[in-house]
């Protein structure tokens, strides 16, 4: 390798680690505060190894497995959605069936799949090295969407979130609104399966609403910190799988995971100096 | 006193299930209606006939448009589903009462929050307007959803069994505000708790898949078994059998 390629391979790894973090903390921060507070964590988790499906499928038959993957995971999303609303579905067992059909399915595809399928390991573990431009581009759109649509519509999507049935009592189009919100969480899961893997994506969604949750009770600022803290956790656990030589999604997760734990100890210390405090007043 | 909605011959229900069948009634202003019937005898539906959710399938209901529309209507509903630990504020759960008088891309501005603080405050909820439910007691999250009813300034105030988690303690203010929010506005209240409620009604509406309306706050076993509603009239003090208005 001479110096100029090996300059620019790190330049190209450089911009795809600092853009794909930068997407992922995005839109996992948005999708994840929403999962986190509407408690759909375990539907998420459904939503995303039904999307493996997809996957397998898609290598099966020669089209772009994120693609298939997509298919999967908002058909998947919305039919969960749809049977909850009409109120004809115990959720969890659903739910459960869905994430064991998915996972078959694309073991079964991936095996009759001629040759070696070299993406297999990145798709279980994610993989930023194999993010492609368009896996970055789209992700890059998502974020924009996302962005947009809980800024325009934030009262609204925020209002339906927490009490459905006063919201139906104002606004004629809750159906809309809850089907179009959970298939773009279906999309935000899917796309980051390429950073974080199907088996380590739902905590990059999950484990940022949680820290941020320590430091506030409100919407907006959870979600705004939920970016903040998803992009440094991110960040941090990338430059270490650089360093270390390790898978970047197992890194970022882990990363996230320490913050956690640490803000956890350092928040419960300070209430129990606040109350110390108080009572000593 | 002028009508403010008049339903008329209504039958409604969900599907091909009949709640109500062929009801009338007439809310006029000043009305404080009790709500009275069974459980499953179609109170709430009643209150989501009037609210514009359940849509009639027989009859039609009419608001009197110069007075009232249905974005004028105060909502509290059972809330049992609501998910205390929701990373929402007080205030911004008040402000949602707005939410009909606005579009879905609709912002809240300066005088809307201070509509909102205005009603924090009347219910005695100040220094709780960034806290969340789960902060709460019951009693004050009964008043955060009676806020959001109110923040709107609402024609007629639907109450759907407050009376099912008010603390004892705020139970006697929660009537007093009753009734001195009745000078502004109709309330109707569907209860299981005749005894108490009679107390502060006015009158009467007995639904039991069939409606009868009661024009008086006074309401015997004998007249409840005979509108077919058969609740367990609770009496309170030394009457044994008859519900008398408050002398005073």
């Amino acid at each position: 390798m001479t110096d100029m390629e090996n300059t620019v391979f790190q330049y190209d790894f450089i911009l795809k680690g600092l853009l794909g973090c930068l997407f992922a903390s995005i839109t996992a921060g948005i999708a994840g505060t929403y999962i986190v507070s509407r408690r759909l964590v375990f539907l998420s988790g459904g939503i995303t190894h039904a999307s493996f499906g997809g996957i397998g499928i898609g290598y099966y038959a020669g089209f772009n497995p994120v693609a298939g993957a997509a298919v999967f995971g908002i058909l998947s999303a919305l039919g969960i959605e749809y049977l909850a609303i009409r109120q004809k579905l115990r959720e969890d067992s659903a739910i459960g069936i869905l994430w064991a059909l998915g996972m078959a399915t694309g073991i079964i595809f991936i095996f009759l799949t001629p040759g070696y399928a070299p993406n297999l390991m990145s798709f279980l573990f994610g993989s930023i090295l194999t993010v492609t431009p368009a896996d970055l581009i789209s992700l890059g759109i998502l974020s924009v969407v996302l962005v947009t649509y809980f800024s325009v519509f934030y009262r609204t999507i925020l209002y339906i979130s927490f009490d459905e049935n006063y919201a139906r009592t104002y606004s004629s189009s809750v159906n809309i609104f809850k089907y179009f919100t959970t298939a773009l969480m279906a999309l935000t899961i899917v796309l980051n399966i390429r950073m974080a893997g199907v088996v380590l994506v739902l905590s990059l969604l999950t484990i940022p609403p949680n820290i941020a949750m320590l430091f506030t009770r409100n919407y907006a600022s959870i979600m705004r910190l939920s970016v903040l803290w998803a992009f440094a956790g991110s960040l941090l656990g990338y430059v270490m799988a650089w360093f270390a030589g390790i898978p970047a999604g197992a890194a970022i997760i882990f990363t996230l995971v320490v913050i956690w734990i640490v803000a956890r100890i350092i928040t419960s210390i300070i209430i129990k100096i606040k109350k110390r405090v108080k009572n000593e007043l | 006193m002028s009508a403010l909605i008049e339903i008329k011959n209504v039958t409604a229900g969900y599907g091909s299930k009949t709640v109500l069948e062929d009801i009338s009634l007439q809310i006029n202003e000043g009305d404080f209606m009790g709500v009275i019937g069974p459980n499953g005898g179609g109170k709430t539906t009643l209150l989501k006939l009037i609210l514009g959710i359940v849509k009639p399938a027989a009859g039609y209901v009419n608001y009197n448009e110069t007075l009232i529309d249905r974005r004028n209507i105060g909502y509290l509903p059972q809330i049992s589903q609501v998910d205390n630990a929701f990373p929402l504020i007080v205030k911004d759960i008040v402000l949602s009462g707005l939410m009909m008088h606005k579009k879905p891309y609709g912002r809240m501005e300066r005088a809307d929050k201070e509509r909102a603080e205005k009603i924090i405050h009347e219910l005695g909820l100040q220094g709780y307007e960034k806290a969340t439910l789960s902060e709460l007691s019951g009693g004050q999250v009964q008043r955060v959803f009676l806020g959001r009813a109110l923040v709107g300034n609402p024609r007629i105030l639907l109450l759907d069994e407050p009376d099912n988690f008010v603390d004892t303690t705020f139970e006697n203010e929660f009537y007093i505000k009753l009734r001195e929010l009745n000078s502004r506005m109709a309330i109707l209240m569907a209860s299981h708790d005749v005894g108490t409620i009679s107390s502060y009604v006015k009158s009467f509406a007995c639904v039991n898949r069939k409606l009868h309306y009661h024009p008086s706050p006074e309401i015997t076993n004998e007249q409840l078994s005979a509108y077919d509603c058969p609740i367990q009239l609770v009496t309170h003090g030394r009457v044994p059998h008859t519900v008398l208005e408050k002398h005073d």
